[in-house]
């Protein structure tokens, strides 16, 4: 495949590069809301969303801000635009679903700190993609977090039933099912050929 | 623990708070992405701590000689914006430093905005209090942060690659356990720091518990 086809830029955000287990992006997420599959799912379609919207929008900044040579805004820029799509996405879920707003709590206006969706934007910036190929990154990136929460999250509803230990609290437990996956996931390195 | 010799408000634990009893890392589970990111050496990991206690000690005078100027609601959006300009001049200054230390941590300078110590910081300790205060607390914060990034990379280096610094330790027949500088050689060491400070708690409470018994008999 080559390098900056689509096909390839998806694959290698949606699982060769996973953001959450091969870059540590959005870890706060990924221990904090991957208890139950179904809010971890959506959790992982409201990422998407916010993903899609700041990648978009990124792109365009980062072509305006490089017209008027004011590259070192651009962190300033991009946060402030990441913040405003969480906001929207925020009273979007509020209006639709009260019951999911309560269920993700917290973890929905901390989207804004999530290093995923600003990961995001600055690789794209930094290895210089073209609009097409920023979504497809966007989308891939996306749907590797989701991915990688809806595991986790299948992971501990298991073992919710397990005998373990309590000096292992949750937090250790957690982290080595993370290591666990992201081991799985080093399987997919040869993929992109 | 608290020093009686120096009065409060400004006592030794607003400093010594961030290196142990409230370790952002090990006690607030924050900050994880640079803390696994870029710990596979451990001169990454110095590197990245630094600049994560600069940022925080500027941040925190920053907001907490603005902390009667800045509206209550807009302040997050205020501290970000504080947050991101600091980060954007050590961005610059790695840079300027070390080109080969700038590719090394990547993205991951730039990301210390979303770094959650940091707003954490601002947030609930920096907005509240003088500004001697903040600075005190957000130096200690990133100490704590630095020691623990330092202490998930120098395991990491000397298990994965053999060396510390960058400095051979074992010699050529050594067989470097290569899974603990990729990633989840980061989780894996993580978990077990937790787990060990988590056995040391369970044994302080335990003891403590038993010396009660024994007092009550």
């Amino acid at each position: 495949m080559q390098p900056d086809s689509l096909t390839f830029i998806f694959l290698n955000a949606f699982v060769i590069n996973n953001f959450v287990l091969a870059m540590f992006l959005g870890l706060c997420p990924f221990l904090g809301v991957s208890g139950k599959i179904k809010t971890a799912a959506n959790m992982g379609l409201a990422v998407v969303f916010v993903m899609l919207v700041s990648s978009s929008s990124a792109y365009g900044i980062n072509l305006l801000l490089a017209k008027f040579n004011l590259e070192f805004l651009r962190l300033i820029c991009y946060i402030a635009v990441i913040a405003s799509a969480v906001q929207l996405v925020e009273m979007a879920i509020k209006k639709f679903s009260p019951a999911l707003f309560r269920a993700l709590g917290i973890f929905l206006p901390l989207i804004t700190t999530n290093c995923a969706i600003l990961g995001l934007a600055l690789f794209q910036t930094n290895r210089e993609y073209n609009f097409p190929q920023s979504l497809a990154f966007s989308v891939g990136a996306g749907a590797g977090f989701t991915l990688a929460l809806v595991l986790m999250a299948g992971l501990r509803e298991k073992l919710e039933l397990a005998d373990v230990p309590d000096v292992v609290t949750s937090a250790a437990l957690a982290l080595t099912l993370g290591g666990l996956l992201s081991l799985a996931f080093m399987g997919f390195a040869g993929l992109g050929g | 623990m608290k020093d009686p010799r120096i009065p409060d408000p400004l006592s030794w634990s607003v400093f010594t708070q961030g290196i142990w009893r409230d370790n952002p890392v090990f006690v607030m589970l924050l900050g994880l992405c640079p803390l696994l990111a870029v710990t596979n050496t451990a001169m990454n990991a110095l590197a990245m701590g630094l600049a994560t206690t600069f940022v925080l000690v500027c941040s925190g005078t920053l907001v907490s000689l603005l902390q009667r100027v800045i509206p209550k609601q807009v302040r997050i959006a205020a501290y970000i914006i504080i947050i991101a300009t600091f980060v954007t001049i050590v961005d610059y200054a790695i840079q300027a430093i070390s080109l080969d230390l700038h590719k090394a941590l990547g993205a991951f300078i730039q990301l210390i905005v979303v770094n959650c110590v940091i707003l954490g910081r601002a947030e609930a300790y920096a907005s509240k209090n003088p500004v001697v205060n903040a600075i005190v607390n957000a130096f200690g914060m990133g100490v704590g942060f630095t020691l623990a990034l330092l202490s998930l990379g120098i395991v990491r280096e000397i298990i994965g690659s053999g060396s510390l610094f960058g400095i051979d330790l074992f010699g050529a027949q050594f067989q470097p356990w290569a899974v603990f500088v990729l990633p989840p050689g980061g989780f894996f060491v993580l978990a077990f720091w937790l787990f060990v400070f988590s056995l040391m708690r369970k044994r302080k409470e335990t003891r403590a518990k038993q010396e009660e018994v024994a007092r009550a008999a």
